[in-house]
């Protein structure tokens, strides 16, 4: 990758993904947003650290690292304090790019950021190979850029495929 | 040492119950540490467990394992790919309330006929398969993953931040 480019024109970058498997997924995509003034957001503080040192390893400057409730659709209560811990989030950074691997965080950030007229991209977790996740079929409707990992879930009208974390 | 893991959200008695009973009747107990979540009804005997690791302890955790034992979740198994580490999965059922459905089926199947990832079908071939990745003592392991996603999903993303704004 190049050195630290000028950040001064950088897009503001939103990229949201649930702890454990649609954060491992999120890191793989990480040379995507290079260059840019990126904001993390992810349910396990624990992460921090990786993402601190990735971005210095690559010579990249420091993003910023946020930290959310988790929840679920059977967990009401802990997802609204997730939707509210991203409003807040979303509404300080005014994002001009979200993008998300899910879960029902990932949904509320594409929302949020459309919003906040953000541009928006969902990229579904490969984990869901036969069929798209929940959340990829809520988020879809709201991405302007809608991924799918696997070429046999891709349709006209999408979601598309363009390539795979693996 | 060999790393059982099942993921951070739900308990996975099953796999943890089948690996106990192997460390039981192969002695290789000693050599096994687990994490099985705070909500494992069934604990363990014959191996050293915790119910949960850091995000830096699991990245240590895999990185010195000779092979890791798992549910077929994605972070798991890209992390095992990412070290070169052959991994055994053992894909939850919906049916027997391990999970909301049956993706981590479809994540095997799609995903089982990569080098280094092994795929219990059900627990019965799981000992099987342990007593053949002792014997080999990791050493059927894929070549190490590249650390990023597709470069054609990475381009994809990339030019999607950088387009005009709406």
């Amino acid at each position: 990758m190049t050195a630290a480019p000028d950040t001064t024109e950088a897009p503001r970058v939103l990229v949201v993904a649930s702890g454990g498997g649609h954060w491992v997924q999120l890191c793989r995509m990480r040379p995507a947003w290079d260059g840019c003034h990126v904001t993390y957001v992810t349910t396990e503080p624990g992460y921090r650290q990786e993402v601190m040192a990735d971005a210095a390893a690559r010579g990249q400057p420091a993003p910023s690292f946020r930290v959310i409730v988790d929840g679920n659709r059977w967990q009401k209560w802990r997802l609204l304090k997730s939707l509210l811990g991203l409003t807040l989030i979303v509404l300080r950074l005014r994002p001009q790019v979200v993008i998300s691997t899910g879960a029902a965080p990932g949904y509320f950030a594409l929302r949020l950021g459309r919003l906040v007229g953000a541009r928006t991209a969902w990229v579904d977790s490969i984990a869901n190979a036969e069929e798209l996740s929940l959340s990829g079929r809520k988020a879809g409707p709201h991405a302007d850029l809608w991924l799918t990992q696997w070429e046999n879930l891709a349709q006209p009208g999408g979601p598309e495929y363009r390539g795979a974390v693996l | 040492m060999i790393f059982l893991t099942i993921g951070t959200q739900e308990p996975f008695d099953r796999l943890v119950r089948t690996v106990d009973a192997w460390c039981a009747s192969s002695g290789r107990g000693g050599d096994l540490f687990g994490q099985i979540t705070e909500r494992a009804t069934y604990k363990p005997n014959h191996f050293a467990w915790v119910p949960s690791v850091t995000p830096e302890d699991f990245q240590t955790r895999c990185k010195q394992a000779d092979f890791i034992v798992s549910h077929a979740g994605m972070g798991s198994i890209i992390t095992a790919l990412t070290y070169g580490k052959p991994i055994v999965i053992l894909p939850r059922s919906a049916k027997l309330k391990e999970h909301r459905n049956d993706h981590q089926q479809a994540t095997a199947k799609r995903l089982g006929k990569r080098p280094g990832l092994l795929v219990a079908q059900s627990e019965a071939e799981l000992p099987g398969l342990l007593d053949k990745l002792t014997a080999e003592k990791g050493a059927t392991g894929g070549e190490a993953l590249t650390p990023f996603a597709d470069p054609s999903l990475i381009a994809a993303l990339r030019t999607f931040i950088h387009a005009k704004p709406r």
